[in-house]
């Protein structure tokens, strides 16, 4: 089998206060490319947490987690993170510039002609089926979720990295966008054969879209399934979420 | 002889003292501006340096106007008599409104999307470039517009120290115990600064994202 794109080596992380029981601990994990890794748990799981250890946005108190074969420590932070694309709840389009100008700022910023910009921006945004031109000016605060989120993959995906990581990228829409964001997404995915880990707390999503669930408890991977394996689990962390959901293994998901 | 009056018969003196006023104020608003927006921008990453600037700015603005241009007077190079020690005093006024507004601006942006940013590999100078400040635009404009009705007000004073403006009228009317004397100056000061109010308000609305 070929190197993972993404490894966690017993992965420790503690905010600096000693006392605290620690926000992850003895994580690891090895992501292939290609894979959709769903992060799954509860609240304060630490989820988000192991999603940001990815791209640096917070660093391990021990242990090591590697990129490509190569330390976040030892990356150049902004290269690492250029190359990761980065979707979070569509809070995080920047509310001052346009569609257009959200989408192509990280190949903007890695100086591509403009010709490529353009057309690049084209293609992503009728990946995530929204009309270039029609949305080409328009602020994010004129759109609705469904469509901010859209256009927070188009952002992730412009500057074609090969790993996207998406932090509850669908939670804040209601459950009628939330599922038709989810197929496309699913449809696009299959086409675009990115490595993608997502965090999620709904286990519908996770089984839907993952090709592995990784279940996190307080800090600690407590399960690792493929979707038709996880329904089957009997690890009561693992049946909370999956009753909860009324979801079992004769009733597939 | 009544305000209305007065201001007729002294038109051309009204008007040309109206432009000087306009003219210290435009000089110091941009002086201000010029070095209260850059000083924010730098103290925003540093928190001594912030605590040291915005005190400094407060303590500006509590010593009395007239008492300020008195201690400018004596003070070589920017003192004296004239326009110029009048424009170092306005510039100290404005300084604190628009300084604390651009630092509130810039600290004020949801950290959600400052994240995004450096998520998306954007550098720390990328995020306060892009990012941040046009995001404190409208904070900072805020802090322009507050800044230039103050100073509108103060520079009134100026002509205490020879630096001409409306408030020449005002003094003189002072001096004369004529009401009709001091409101040819109290007038067109106070037309300016809702002037000056109303249109950088627009600006600022312009200016404000969502």
């Amino acid at each position: 089998m070929s190197h993972p794109i993404i490894e966690f080596r017993q992965v420790e992380y503690q905010i600096s206060t000693i006392s605290a029981p620690p926000i992850l601990s003895g994580v690891s994990l090895q992501v292939h490319r290609g894979e959709t890794i769903a992060l799954l748990g509860r609240s304060g799981s630490g989820k988000t947490t192991l999603l940001k250890l990815i791209n640096g946005l917070r660093r391990v108190t021990s242990g090591s987690v590697l990129v490509q074969q190569r330390d976040v420590r030892e990356w150049d932070i902004i290269r690492l993170r250029r190359g990761i694309g980065y979707v979070i709840q569509e809070i995080g389009l920047f509310p001052h510039l346009t569609v257009r100008e959200n989408v192509c700022l990280v190949p903007h910023l890695e100086n591509w002609s403009p010709e490529r910009i353009s057309s690049r921006y084209v293609e992503v945004l009728q990946a995530v089926g929204l009309s270039p031109s029609v949305y080409s000016h328009r602020y994010p605060r004129e759109l609705s979720g469904g469509q901010r989120q859209r256009v927070g993959v188009a952002r992730a995906l412009a500057a074609d990295p090969e790993i996207l990581l998406m932090d509850e990228p669908f939670g804040a829409l209601d459950p009628v966008t939330r599922a038709e964001i989810q197929r496309e997404f699913l449809a696009l995915n299959r086409k675009m054969s990115k490595t993608v880990v997502f965090v999620t707390h709904d286990v519908r999503e996770a089984l839907l879209l993952g090709t592995r669930i990784v279940l996190l408890d307080s800090g600690r991977v407590i399960a690792e399934a493929a979707p038709l394996e996880f329904v089957k689990l009997a690890h009561p962390a693992a049946r909370e979420f999956l009753d909860a959901a009324e979801l079992t293994a004769g009733a597939g998901a | 002889m009544n305000a209305w009056q007065f201001m007729t018969s002294h038109r051309v003196e009204v008007l040309a003292a109206t432009r000087e006023h306009l003219i210290l104020v435009l000089i110091s608003m941009a002086f201000a501006t010029a070095i209260g927006v850059p000083l924010g921008l730098i103290i925003v990453g540093r928190p001594r340096l912030r605590a040291a600037a915005l005190a400094l700015a407060s303590i500006f603005q509590t010593i009395p106007s007239l008492a300020l241009f008195g201690f400018l007077i004596p003070l070589p190079f920017i003192g004296g008599i004239g326009a110029h020690t009048a424009i170092v005093a306005l510039v100290l006024y404005a300084l604190l409104p628009i300084l604390r507004n651009t630092y509130v601006g810039l600290t004020s942006v949801d950290p959600a999307i400052l994240e995004a940013a450096e998520g998306m590999g954007m550098t720390e100078q990328q995020i306060l470039f892009r990012v941040r400040l046009p995001l404190a635009s409208s904070f900072i404009m805020a802090g322009i517009r507050t800044a230039a009705v103050i100073t509108i007000g103060i520079a009134t004073i100026a002509a205490a120290i020879g630096a001409g403006g409306l408030g020449t009228f005002i003094f003189r009317g002072v001096a004369m115990v004529s009401d009709a004397v001091i409101l040819a100056g109290a007038i067109p000061a106070a037309i300016l600064a809702l002037l000056a109010d109303f249109l950088l308000g627009l600006l600022e609305r312009r200016l404000r994202v969502s």
